[in-house]
């Protein structure tokens, strides 16, 4: 529906903008920029001078076998914990949407896990399952699972996703509760007339219906892995071992803040804000046309 | 083609609130049942136990000659029509009609025949390819009849169909839906709380409120001869008249018949068998002195409302809204006439247009 205001003023719908334009400036365009500039910069070992070296910074780049193997742990880490966050908050809210007593309860449960900041999460994620102080990392060894998420690289990963997903289920299973709970009653009813069963009208009915709210959540999700998982990362694994879950966000903090390559750093963030704009682009382009009804 | 018949009808929910108190009747092969009733008064409910989207806390469901109690809504062989259309927004008008019959694993072919045949007859054929949102609210509720005739069940189930539609849609869809299911001949009840909608489509009427039937019949019965004045008021647009009488009251006006014998009661008059005299006239039968509050003109009627003169002269108070204030009558008269608020109007009618109720109001008192 278009919708549009009429102001009598030339200036006020500009002073309405403003803020919204000042946060994004602030926040966005200026830090970008700077990055920007930054990754076409060498910074001598002091820090005392930058001289302009151009594209070096990312020839140097692509030129590191490393680079390509934390954009392929990227892709796992970010593709395991949109899937597994978004369908397990789904099976949960699935449930919470049911006619439960005790359904109250439960949702308020759900939402507990978002107020946990992600370093705190990793830091609890890491004390069940340090492999010698874990409280449930000892039981596993106990039944003859040599559990070691501090050598063992898919350890780690599953860790660290375990831990990611924990903390974005409650966001997603909000989203979904409130997309289940607006799809008419009627509606589902009418398919049970229908002659379809509960799994039937599940994936035919339901699930269509709530495919704004999973395109959505998506792509916030997919933001979610890309920048807001560092904590996490850092607290349990610190991007180890031997860089088994390094991901491009981890690597941009550790060459340019551990490394002291500014510029490298830097010419990693603009690869990686890229790489998420056009994933954006792609999934409102395609993705979302899919979904309108 | 099935008859459905309800044995004892109860259903309780979990917080102890009886919604349904124990209701039976039958609807024919071919019939046209309307549930009637206020909000509130458990006619939903009823059907929705019916349709098997509400369990049943005691008593039967008999459809077809099966006890369908423990029957899930899928096997019981019924259509139903939602109040709001309960279309499915993601698929195109010839999927909403096609879903049903794939999920019964018909034969593509066949789909295809039954839903060109159901758009044919609901006049949807342009529309197949469209999406709910796109369609008028008429044009989606004749979707929705066609999602129930493709299936062609043994019976159909309307839960207010009509009410989303404006009034002049409202007419024609209920002229339609009547032709179409005379013409299906399947079993059809239908949930509304218009009673203009309930005598014109019924071939049984049950009447319903706070979960009982006050009364089961064909329509015309039901208002000629009202069972109880929940009926009387309700069956009849405007309402009957309701005059509570004591014995002496009621002894004088029913002088030399059977019904003068009465304590006390509810002296029952239909506005259109009220006619109106100049003050100066005296006539036999019933008569009423009015002094006239309010005139509606409608075109072709008029309707006056008097206020009955008291004993003690004072006009009388509305009590509550929606009701007819103690003491007021409604009149029904051809549209030409039309007396000036204040006058004051004779009202009469033949004795035998005259209804009573016991003073309660649950029973009614004939000859």
């Amino acid at each position: 529906m278009e919708k549009s205001a009429y102001f009598k003023g030339r200036l006020l719908p500009y002073l309405l903008l403003v803020p919204q334009l000042v946060i994004t400036f602030l926040f966005f365009y200026w830090p970008a920029s700077q990055a920007l500039w930054q990754s076409f910069l060498r910074e001598d070992a002091f820090g005392l001078s930058s001289d302009f070296i151009g594209l070096e910074n990312y020839q140097t780049l692509f030129a590191q076998p490393e680079y390509y193997k934390s954009m392929l742990t990227t892709a796992v880490f970010s593709s395991l914990v949109a899937v597994l966050s978004l369908s397990i908050a789904l099976l949960f809210a699935t449930q919470a949407d049911k006619n439960l007593k005790a359904a109250p309860a439960f949702k308020t449960f759900m939402i507990w896990p978002y107020a946990v900041a992600p370093a705190v999460a990793g830091v609890l994620w890491i004390f069940m399952f340090h492999p010698s102080l874990g409280t449930l990392a000892r039981p596993l060894r106990a039944m003859g699972f040599d559990w070691n998420p501090l050598l063992n690289g898919d350890h780690a990963m599953a860790l660290v996703v375990m831990a990611a997903v924990w903390k974005q289920i409650s966001y997603n299973f909000l989203f979904f509760l409130a997309g289940l709970q607006a799809i008419p009653k009627s509606v589902i009813e009418a398919g049970a007339i229908d002659g379809a069963g509960p799994m039937r009208r599940f994936w035919t009915i339901v699930f269509p219906l709530l495919s704004p709210t999973t395109f959505f959540l998506l792509v916030v999700n997919v933001v979610y892995v890309f920048f807001d998982t560092f904590g996490i990362i850092d607290a349990v694994s610190g991007g180890g071992p031997a860089g088994a879950t390094t991901t491009m966000v981890y690597k941009v903090y550790a060459d340019g803040r551990l490394g002291g390559d500014l510029g490298g750093s830097a010419a990693q963030s603009v690869v990686l804000m890229v790489i998420v704009i056009a994933m954006t682009a792609i999934q409102f382009r395609y993705v979302e046309r899919r979904v309108q009804y | 083609m099935a008859n459905v018949v309800l044995r004892n009808v109860r259903k309780t929910y979990p917080g102890g609130f009886e919604a349904i108190k124990g209701i039976d009747f039958e609807v024919g092969d071919g019939q046209f049942c309307v549930l009637v009733g206020p909000s509130g008064c458990g006619k939903s409910t009823l059907l929705r136990m019916v349709a098997g989207l509400e369990t049943i806390t005691s008593g039967e469901i008999d459809i077809g000659g099966r006890i369908v109690n423990q029957i899930e809504p899928a096997e019981r062989d019924i259509a139903m029509v939602f109040q709001n259309y309960a279309l499915y927004p993601h698929m195109t008008v010839y999927n909403n009609m096609a879903y049903g019959l794939r999920n019964r694993g018909m034969a593509k072919p066949e789909i295809e025949t039954r839903v060109q045949e159901a758009a044919r007859i609901l006049e949807i054929g342009p529309m197949l390819d469209r999406k709910p949102r796109q369609l008028s609210g008429g044009q989606r509720q004749r979707v929705a009849m066609g999602r129930a005739i493709v299936r062609q069940p043994k019976v159909f189930l309307f839960d207010e169909p009509l009410s989303n539609l404006d009034a002049k849609l409202r007419i024609a869809m209920r002229v339609e839906i009547r032709k179409l299911q005379r013409r299906l001949a399947t079993t059809a009840i239908y949930v509304t709380h218009d009673q203009l909608e309930a005598m014109t489509l019924a071939d049984i009427l049950v009447v319903m409120n706070g979960g009982i039937v006050e009364q089961i019949g064909n329509p015309l019965e039901i208002y000629q001869k009202p069972a109880t004045t929940f009926v009387a008021s309700f069956i009849g647009a405007p309402p009957m008249n309701l005059i509570p009488l004591d014995g002496a009251e009621l002894h004088a006006q029913f002088a030399g018949d059977s019904r003068s014998e009465t304590e006390a009661g509810i002296l029952g008059i239909r506005p259109e068998d009220l006619s109106i005299l100049p003050a100066s006239e005296t006539v036999g039968g019933f008569a009423l002195e009015l002094m006239v509050d309010a005139i509606e003109r409608v075109g072709p009627e008029t309707f006056i409302y008097g206020a009955r003169a008291h004993r003690d002269g004072k006009p009388a108070i509305s009590r509550k809204p929606g009701e007819l204030p103690p003491g007021e009558v409604i009149v029904r008269v051809p549209g030409q006439i039309a007396p000036a608020i204040g006058e004051r109007i004779v009202a009469t009618a033949p004795r035998d247009k005259l209804h009573l109720f016991s003073a309660d109001g649950r029973r009614r008192i004939d000859l």
